[in-house]
């Protein structure tokens, strides 16, 4: 028999689930979140009261199964954000317990397990543009500066790799998406929010600070790089549809070298 | 301070640079350092943007200055070109350097330049850019660095204590050829460079073993190039040439360049139409085979078979003159033999072998796993294929290879590659400039 859970779009609301369904004995779970539309002919859905101590022993439980690798799976992919990932990653960790074999994580052949290694993939791809593509411009009081708006939630795994490389100049890197940023002030890095997104001294649809604060001879540098860049390029070698798909349209916006020239 | 001049320049040292295909900041992981700027991040390295012609731009490819005493037909920076000269000073350079890195433009530096006065006099000058960008700016980023041929042994060693990489240019397998289209090189040139590098690396090796903070040099190793269609070297030449390179143990990467036609005038070049494009990726796709896939050299090319086959890649023209090897099965055949498969790559050869643990491996799954079945369903066989089955198995050994192999061929591919054969010459009349 099908029964319904709901849950809060938590990951630990999520691993609360996989407890409920072994505490329960029902093994046959269609997982949805809270407000969605429930399927025609279902039981009254069960609702899954997010508990961190019942989830932190669904984890505990997972370390003993998967290896490091799998469970940065687990935590990547839900970075995603996909919907279609909750079912899937649901299925994928309730198989685990019921198996009961080590490294299910490198069975490929299983749906689940390939739907989450999938979407892990696709998070680190985009991680990994993230790096490529960011753009910084510099401001008036020494600040780096740079407007994204990934399809995933990447920030948070991207955090490391800029505060080892830039360790010594203060920087900004705002998710216009989900409306928050990392700011890195020369020592530690603090998630911030803003009450007030007009107020602030960039357009969050292009990326570009105001001019009144960007430093002197910012739009110099600028004006390099998308010299360089035309310059770099062999006329008798085009090829759009590379470009393209090493460079997808909807990472140009923020992009000094591409973006429509002010 | 850099004014409208610096762009300019910078315009003309990029053009001059860019038919130099090396662009990785691969080979080495160095974390961030208090006090500096930069780290590098090992793996397959970082593209930061991709320019019209779809290559990737990781490094700021520039030369130092495309004055150059040297002849060489093929390079657009001879000294007896007409083109716009100029030169890069160093305090420049080092500006556009660490600004474009701060503003995560680039990876690091890829610096070259055109040999002026001799070969030392040049080389000092790269060097002392480099010191500079390490104990002056303190970047910790990528740089690769351009060995100048017949530069002193003193200055390679000082290069080689800051660049992450170094590169020298073969340009050419066969010395002939060398010979024919730069006088004033030969592979005596080129090959004096690449000993000294490698052996300041084997010797730092020990250095490090002994003192554990021993500075490294050229730590991501080295790279070169050759170029392809100026000359009539077969593909068999090159990759033949680029095997016994990777034999040796700080060669990492060897580049191919379709040839541009940019000194058309010159009676000792071919005048393509357009660059090989095809044959170019061929060859980048043997190079794969060798550093992959565990092909040998003379798997790949051999005496019947002294070029590439334009149509189908090198992976699969070999399983089309090997049909004995197969069908593999995929249940039961080691890691290396599904290796072979041709639609089967390193990625999906992993999951397979991951996964058959769990349990039988069918077709439907590899289509999930991301194998191209429209390929390597000729060449192996999975649970449902095997003749338990009424369903008959059509593969390599059944079709026979010369009728398989117009299945597996795309028109797209076919006129692309009947495009690129016809090397016809180019008259000056139906191309007006």
């Amino acid at each position: 028999m099908m029964q319904v859970y709901t849950f809060d779009n938590t990951l630990d609301g999520l691993l609360t689930a996989v407890f409920d369904s072994f505490f329960l004995k029902q093994p046959d779970v269609t997982l949805l979140t809270e407000g969605e539309q429930l399927p025609l002919f279902a039981d009254e859905p069960h609702r899954v009261v997010t508990d961190g101590e019942k989830a932190g022993r669904v984890w505990k439980g997972l370390e003993n199964y998967l290896s490091q690798d799998g469970l940065r799976m687990i935590t990547l992919s839900w970075l995603s954000e996909e919907h279609a990932l909750n079912q899937p990653l649901f299925n994928f960790v309730c198989k685990v317990f019921r198996l009961k074999v080590k490294n299910l994580e490198r069975n490929a052949a299983d749906s689940d397990v390939l739907e989450v290694r999938n979407t892990c993939r696709r998070v680190l791809h985009e991680q990994l543009r993230m790096k490529q593509f960011i753009r910084f411009q510099k401001a008036k009081d020494g600040t780096y500066l740079a407007v994204v708006s990934p399809d995933h939630n990447v920030l948070p795994i991207i955090t490391n790799h800029f505060q080892d490389r830039f360790n010594d100049q203060p920087w900004l890197i705002y998710d216009a998406r989900r409306h928050y940023g990392y700011y890195y002030d020369g020592k530690t890095v603090i998630h911030v929010t803003f009450e007030d997104e007009a107020a602030l001294p960039f357009d969050l649809s292009n990326g570009k600070m105001n001019a009144d604060i960007l430093s002197d001879n910012d739009q110099l540098f600028q004006n390099l790089w998308r010299t360089y860049f035309k310059a770099i390029c062999i006329k008798e070698r085009m090829n759009p549809k590379k470009q393209l798909s090493d460079m997808p349209r909807r990472y140009r916006k923020y992009m000094t070298e591409v973006s429509a020239a002010d | 301070m850099l004014t409208e001049k610096t762009m300019e320049r910078l315009r003309i040292l990029a053009e001059s640079a860019k038919y130099d295909v090396s662009c990785s900041s691969s080979g080495t992981v160095r974390k961030g350092k208090q006090g500096m700027v930069g780290n590098t991040v090992g793996g397959v390295g970082i593209c930061h943007s991709f320019a019209d012609d779809g290559r990737c731009i990781s490094l700021l490819k520039v030369m130092l200055t495309n004055y150059c005493m040297y002849d060489c037909a093929y390079c657009i920076n001879r000294r007896s070109n007409d083109i716009p000269r100029a030169t890069l000073s160093v305090s420049e350079l080092e500006e556009i350097t660490m600004e474009f890195y701060r503003r995560n433009y680039i990876e690091g530096l890829f610096l070259s330049s055109g040999v002026v006065r001799n070969p030392d006099y040049t080389m000092e000058r790269l060097t002392a850019i480099v010191r500079d960008l390490r104990t002056v700016h303190h970047f910790n980023g990528y740089i690769h660095l351009k060995a100048i041929p017949g530069s002193s042994r003193e200055l390679m060693a000082e290069a080689g204590r800051w660049a992450d990489r170094m590169s020298v240019n073969i340009e050419t397998p066969r010395e002939s050829s060398l010979k024919l289209l730069a006088p004033e090189k030969d592979h005596q040139s080129v090959f004096q460079p690449m000993k000294l590098i490698q052996q300041g690396v084997l010797e730092n090796k020990e250095d490090r073993k002994k003192f554990r903070h021993a500075p490294r040099f050229v730590p991501a190793g080295q790279s070169t190039q050759m170029i392809v269609g100026a000359t009539k070297e077969t593909d068999q030449d090159i990759l033949t040439m680029s095997s016994s390179l990777y034999g040796q143990p700080t060669m990492r990467r060897v580049y191919y360049s379709g040839y541009v036609s940019v000194n058309t005038y010159d009676p000792r070049l071919p005048v393509l139409k357009q660059p090989p494009l095809v044959r170019e990726n061929r060859l980048y796709q043997a190079d794969w085979l060798m550093r992959f896939y565990h092909f040998k050299v003379d798997e790949i090319v051999d005496d019947r078979h002294a070029n590439l086959d334009l149509d189908v890649d090198p992976k699969l023209s070999w399983a089309l003159r090997h049909p004995e090897f197969f069908p593999v099965d995929i249940n039961q055949a080691a890691y290396e033999h599904i290796l072979r498969v041709p639609g089967i790559g390193v990625k999906s050869a992993m999951l397979i072998v991951n996964s058959r643990r769990f349990g039988r491996v069918t077709s439907y799954h590899l289509k999930k796993m991301g194998v191209v079945m429209k390929k390597a369903q000729y060449f192996i066989t999975c649970g449902e294929l095997t003749s338990n089955f009424s369903q008959p198995i059509v593969g390599i050994n059944e079709l026979r290879p010369e009728r398989l192999r117009p299945l597996l061929i795309s028109k797209a591919q076919q006129k692309r590659a009947a495009a690129e054969q016809q090397l016809t010459l180019d008259f000056q009349d139906d191309n007006p400039t």
